[in-house]
This record gives C-alpha cells, sequence and structure tokens, in this order.
C-alpha cells in the first residue's frame, strides 16, 4: 500500500496538463466550433395534404460569443386542400386556378383541389455578436422561393442584460418583401369561377376567363416588432413575456380558394373567388415557462392572438421532457389550439343577400379548435450527435360559427375534420 | 472590465489586479511601462473570462449550470471538456484523492480556526454524493448524478495562470521574447530566464508566520504552484484539523504539512502535485521525493 502511493505520478500528470493546454493554443478565446442540426420532417393529412421537408441547420461559433447562423429548408407539398366551395349533393366541377382544365368532385364531398402541389426552398442567415457590455445584435435575412412565390426579409433584434444577468430585454424588428405569380394571374375579388363547358369555343371561354383577371402578379409588405423579457426567477425556472405587432400590408387573399354562392335551398348558383382585406395588423401576448424539475424538464406556454381582422386565437403548448434509463428521454407534448371567426369569414354566401365588402370560406380562418398529441424519443449516439424521433397526431376540428344551413346543406358534412401525423427525424452532429 | 494598476519596480515593471479572489501580478524585466500595461490588460481579461466560466459563485457560470442540471445528460463544450478530462486524470492518478466533486463537504466544514468539528452522522449524509467514479464523462457529453456537485476550485486558479502565459507568449516571437513572471495569488509561471541573469526571486510564505516570506525561491523558468494555507484550520481538544478534506472519507487529512511547493513546467502540473502530496499526509515528503520534481515544504 505504502509502495503504491508514492508512485511516481508526475510524467502522466504532465501529459494530461499538456494535453488540456496544447490543445488550442489560444487560450479558448479563439473557437472555430460549428455545429449542425438536421431534420426530415413527414405530415399526411387523411386525403389532403402530404408534405414532406428537409431542414439543416448550422451554428459557427467564431469565439468571443460571436455566432453565424445558416439554415436552408426544403419543402414539397403534394395532394389535395380545400379550396372553400361547399358540398353538394351531386357532382360538381371546378376550372383549374390556372384556368386550364377541371376536375370533378363526388356528391357529398368536401371540394379539394387535387392540383396542389409545390416545392419551396428557404434560405437564412443571421449574425449574432456583443454590441457593448451585457448588450447582443443580431442580424440576419432570408429568402423563400416557391413556384409562384417568392419571400424576402430582413430582421435585426437588439438584446439587453441586466440585473447580474437574469433579465434579458430584447427588441425585435423584421420585416419582408412577399411576391406572388399565380398561374393564371390574380383574380379579380368575387370573380366568378367560369367553367368550360359553359362556353361555346376555347376562345370565348379565354377571354372571359381573361376578364376575371386583372393582373399578373401581386405582393405583401409585412413589419413585425417583437418586445420581449427573460427572467431567470430561480436556477430550475426561467420565464419568458414577448409581446408582438405584425402589420401587413398589400395582397392576403388566398387567390386559389372560392366561395360558394347558395339558394334558399343551398344549391350552388356559381362559386366565386374569394376577396380579404388587403392590410391586417396582428397583436399576440406570449408567456412562456421554463423548469427543471427533479431531473425533468417543463416547458409550458401560452400565446393569445388578436387582430383587426377579429381573429382571436389561443395557445395553450406543454412538453415535459423526461429521462428513459441514462442515454434516451421522452418528451410527450400537448397543444391545444382555439380560434374564432375571422369577420368576413364566410362559408357560403346568399343568393338573394348584398355581396359583402370582403368574404373568404377558407376554413382555416373560421372558428375552430385544434390539438396536437405528441411525444419525441432523443439519445445521445456519440458524443455531441444526438438522435431523436417524434410523431405526432395533429387534429383541426372546424366549427360552425352560428350559421344556419338553408335546405340541402343541411344534410351535409360543411365543416370537415382534418386529421394529420406528422413524423420527423433530426440528427445534430 | 478589470481594473490594473501599474507600479515601477527596480529590477522589472509591475501590473497588478485582483482575480479569482487572489491578488495577482505580471512583473516584466523589460522597463516597459506601455506594454506592461497591454500585457496585463490581456491577462486580466483571459483571467476574468476563466473566472466568470468556472466560478461557483457566479450562478450564470457553465460550472454552475452544469452543477444546476446535474441529473441528466449535458453538452459541455470543448474547453470544459478538456479540462474535466483532466480532473478525470488527476483522480485516477492519485488514486481518487484529488476529486473535483467533493467541494460539497465546504457544506460542513468550515475552517475558521474554531472547534466546529462536523458530525460523521453529517459526513455520512454527504458521503454518496461525493465521487468522481459516479460521474460519466463522455467526449463532450457530462452525466453529472443527481445531488452531485463539481467544484474547479482546485484547478482554476493553476489553468487560468498556463492560459495567460499561453496568450501572452502568443504576443511575442521567440526571439523578441522578454522574462515576465504571471503570479496569480501564488501559483506562478514564468515565460523565460532574465536577460541579466540573474533569477526571479520568489517568496515562499510561511504558514506559521503569516505574511513573512520565509524563503526567496529563485525561478528561471517553469511554474511554482503552493498549497495549503495558515489561515484555514479548526482546533478542537489540542488537535489541529488541517482544511486538506479527504474525499473518500469526508475527514480532514491528519499529519499533512501546512505546506506544500511544486516546481514544474506547467502550473497545473505544479499544483495538482502540491495538492496530490497534501492528501498524501504524511506520506507527504515519500510521494514528493517520488515525483523527481523541486519542492518545498513547510511542516
Amino acid at each position: 500500500m505504502q509502495l503504491k502511493r508514492i508512485a511516481n505520478i508526475s510524467t502522466a500528470l504532465a501529459a494530461a496538463s499538456c494535453s488540456l493546454l496544447g490543445h488550442h493554443a489560444q487560450a479558448g478565446t479563439v473557437l472555430d466550433d460549428w455545429q449542425f442540426n438536421s431534420a426530415i420532417l413527414l405530415y399526411n393529412e387523411s386525403d389532403h395534404v402530404s408534405a414532406g421537408e428537409g431542414i439543416l441547420t448550422a451554428r459557427g461559433d467564431f469565439g468571443d460569443d460571436h455566432f453565424l447562423n445558416l439554415g436552408l429548408v426544403l419543402d414539397a407539398l403534394t395532394g389535395a386542400s380545400a379550396t372553400g366551395a361547399v358540398a353538394q349533393p351531386n357532382v360538381q366541377s371546378f376550372t383549374r386556378p390556372s384556368g386550364r382544365g377541371s376536375y370533378d368532385v363526388a356528391a357529398g364531398d368536401t371540394p379539394l383541389d387535387d392540383t396542389f402541389h409545390d416545392t419551396r426552398v428557404q434560405l437564412d442567415a443571421s449574425w449574432e455578436q456583443p454590441l457593448a457590455q451585457n448588450w447582443r445584435i443580431t442580424a440576419g435575412g432570408h429568402i423563400s422561393k416557391e413556384y409562384d412565390y417568392l419571400s424576402l426579409g430582413v430582421n435585426s433584434s437588439l438584446a439587453y442584460d441586466f440585473n447580474q444577468k437574469n433579465t434579458t430585454a430584447s427588441l425585435g424588428l423584421a420585416y419582408s418583401h412577399d411576391s406572388i405569380e399565380p398561374e393564371g394571374g390574380i383574380a379579380i375579388g368575387f370573380a366568378p369561377m367560369l367553367l368550360r363547358r359553359n362556353f361555346a369555343s376555347d376562345d370565348a371561354y379565354q377571354s372571359a376567363f381573361n376578364a376575371t383577371r386583372n393582373r399578373a402578379d401581386d405582393t405583401k409588405d409585412t413589419l413585425d416588432v417583437l418586445l420581449g423579457l427573460t427572467q431567470v426567477i430561480n436556477r430550475d425556472w426561467l420565464m419568458q413575456f414577448n409581446y408582438s405587432l405584425s402589420v401587413a400590408d398589400g395582397y392576403m387573399t388566398d387567390p386559389f380558394k372560392l366561395v360558394s354562392v347558395v339558394d334558399s335551398n343551398g344549391v350552388v348558383q356559381q362559386n366565386l373567388y374569394e376577396n380579404r382585406p388587403d392590410s391586417r395588423t396582428k397583436h399576440s401576448l406570449y408567456w412562456q415557462n421554463k423548469l427543471h424539475v427533479n431531473g425533468t424538464f417543463l416547458d409550458a406556454s401560452y400565446r393569445y392572438m388578436w387582430d383587426d381582422w377579429e381573429l382571436k386565437s389561443h395557445t395553450a403548448d406543454v412538453k415535459w421532457r423526461l429521462p428513459l434509463g441514462e442515454q434516451w428521454y421522452v418528451e410527450p407534448q400537448l397543444r391545444y389550439y382555439q380560434q374564432t371567426a375571422a369577420e368576413f369569414y364566410l362559408p357560403f354566401l346568399r343568393q338573394n343577400a348584398a355581396l359583402p365588402e370582403y368574404a373568404s370560406a377558407d376554413y382555416r380562418i373560421g372558428k375552430m379548435s385544434a390539438y396536437t398529441l405528441g411525444a419525441k424519443f432523443g439519445t445521445t449516439l456519440a458524443p455531441g450527435n444526438e438522435l431523436s424521433f417524434r410523431i405526432a397526431l395533429y387534429q383541426q376540428k372546424p366549427e360552425n360559427d352560428g350559421v344556419t344551413a338553408p335546405g340541402v346543406l343541411a344534410e351535409l358534412e360543411l365543416y370537415e375534420k382534418v386529421t394529420a401525423v406528422m413524423a420527423q427525424v433530426s440528427y445534430s452532429f | 472590465m478589470t481594473p490594473i494598476e501599474l507600479q515601477q519596480g527596480t529590477h522589472c515593471v509591475i501590473g497588478q489586479f485582483r482575480a479569482m479572489a487572489s491578488p495577482c501580478e505580471l512583473l516584466l524585466e523589460w522597463q516597459d511601462m506601455a506594454l506592461c500595461r497591454q500585457l496585463t490588460l490581456l491577462a486580466a481579461a483571459e483571467a476574468e473570462r476563466i473566472e466568470q466560466k468556472y466560478s461557483r459563485y457566479r450562478p450564470d457560470s457553465v460550472l454552475s449550470l452544469l452543477n444546476a442540471n446535474a441529473g441528466q445528460w449535458q453538452r459541455i463544450d470543448n474547453e470544459t471538456a478538456q479540462l474535466l478530462h483532466f480532473a478525470d486524470s488527476c483522480y485516477q492518478l492519485s488514486e481518487g484523492l484529488f476529486d473535483i466533486s467533493s467541494g460539497i463537504l465546504r457544506r460542513i466544514w468550515q475552517f475558521d480556526g474554531s472547534d466546529r468539528i462536523a458530525t460523521q452522522a453529517q459526513v455520512d449524509a454527504l458521503l454518496p454524493y461525493i465521487g468522481w467514479h459516479k460521474v460519466i464523462l463522455k467526449q463532450q457529453q457530462l452525466l453529472l448524478p443527481h445531488g452531485m456537485e463539481l467544484d474547479l476550485g482546485g484547478i482554476a486558479k493553476e489553468y487560468a495562470v498556463d492560459k495567460v502565459m499561453q496568450l501572452l507568449l502568443g504576443q511575442f516571437s521567440t526571439e523578441q521574447l522578454p522574462s515576465f513572471v504571471l503570479n496569480f495569488g501564488g501559483d506562478m509561471c514564468c515565460s523565460a530566464p532574465r536577460h541579466d541573469g540573474s533569477l526571479w526571486r520568489i517568496g515562499i510564505e510561511n504558514p506559521a508566520l503569516a505574511d513573512q516570506a520565509i524563503s526567496a525561491v529563485g525561478l528561471n523558468s517553469g511554474a511554482l504552484a503552493t498549497s495549503g494555507d495558515s489561515r484555514r484550520f479548526l482546533l478542537k481538544q489540542g488537535v489541529r484539523y488541517s482544511h486538506i478534506l479527504n474525499p473518500k472519507t469526508g475527514w480532514p487529512v491528519s499529519d499533512a504539512p501546512r505546506s506544500v511547493t511544486v516546481a514544474a513546467p506547467n502550473c497545473l502540473l505544479a499544483g495538482m502535485l502540491a495538492t496530490t502530496a497534501l492528501l498524501q499526509g504524511a506520506n507527504a515528503q515519500a510521494f514528493l521525493q517520488a515525483q523527481g520534481l523541486k519542492y518545498w515544504l513547510v511542516n
């Protein structure tokens, strides 16, 4: 025992100290470390849209709290999405939004545009660095391109730490300019959807179709302002409050959505292209709590959003990360969402009523509730490499906002539920 | 920014600041105040960076966050990973005597010169939360069991001396390297021999004569570190309890020297050997002899 105790350890200890000191000679102040995250997401709505998404993000650490963040997102969507037109007890014909070709919808079915497919590529980049002691600044931009849509944006934020870094106040500004150029041009608000079969010739149809369009493209400008406050309550509890204001100006109508005009028997007389206001001011309040409880992490948040379209929504989201053995964790999630209808939302228009200034039958701005139930499983494969799997069930339940369905519509499903399954695999390295 | 002070000495210029609860100084052979100021500013900034990152007194330090998140796998940055791997080597090589998870013993042992000896029941309550072997350290992942805490107080100051030395050496070419000494509260390192051929005279404090240096050690390169503290002990029924605690028993090491100073190529090595020597108790001298390095003992 005595002999063992007085062994020479200085050589081995010297080697250990050299490996600690020698590794990066520049004193840890110059780090050139990149962290990557990748994910593949599959989203499948029963009978509706299917989407596949690939995400790659990278964060470069340039030392002294200077970071470069880069992101690439690729989306592919296919499938059918609800057009806004109502179901009927008979087969209905619809012209595709481009004006070329038509499709039929079976009796009793919610009309879906089955040609819905798109690919989106989004690139974004931002740089963050300290500005002065306790101040940090971030500046960045994005470009997102779809077949008929282009979005360009810039953003910046400023954060100030005080109260011994227990409190952070932040101000963010973002501006984006979007342009849309749908195939076949942009329909005039409430222009009728024409059917080729009602015209004697292709030329007659085409010139009538052209008369429903007045421009090839349109734009939208959005300014977002965010005020945030993050507070460390204690070493196991972090709280965040955000207020955000979003002011959009420009074309916000969905060029592919219709509103049906029905008679007193609920029979569709005509389908019109929808028409939405060209300005929207949204406010939202967000409250988030991140808690560390006995080796588990709880993330609970609530958001209240309201806008001048009179759409109000509540979102509550709870995630709880629990260790599962030494290497794995499981994170169940429950999210509940509820919204009131925009003031101009109407599931259909009545033939003998005056045409309102704006109308949309898009269920996404109607009264609805939705929930997401999911779970994520994660593990560390190799040091610094984390693999996670997430599966979630999403259900959207549009609701009737006190509209009486006349005649045949009373027998039909006007507020069809949408159920989707999401699966995601993420890998960070 | 840490405030710094400059002084003109007879054989050097001196830059001073405080970091890691210690007075820190830079002694520069060249009589160049401007250069001394520049180097001292760099040194103070790097010392402050390390202190901010590894201080257990700062709730936002990397170390405090690791402790706060005990109980689950945590990702650790490169620098922290390397420090912990070094601490792991120290633990293995000292056969468990050098243990960065033993800091929680401070809760029951306060070496304030009083006679408040901890009870065995108090020690037994803490022992389950001590033991580096219970910590799982991978390349850049750490699992610190729930209830355990790490304390880098025994490494951080020496590490800071070596890191600052590296940083300052990087400012010069090898041909143009001035001789300077970094001294962070007794842990010190020298960049190069003095050009005038003389040695840096460094005093080693005698714990028995609190503020008087007993012997001036000549240093011309390498590092010196001292472990032991004359002012931290407990005295009960004539038994003096040193502030060096054995992490395996939770009790003070008996018959340990009052202080040990070791000379080594770098400060980390010197410091670890000095601390490990104290932990050997009565075998400190035999241990130091076996290391083949220069040392000074105060009994």
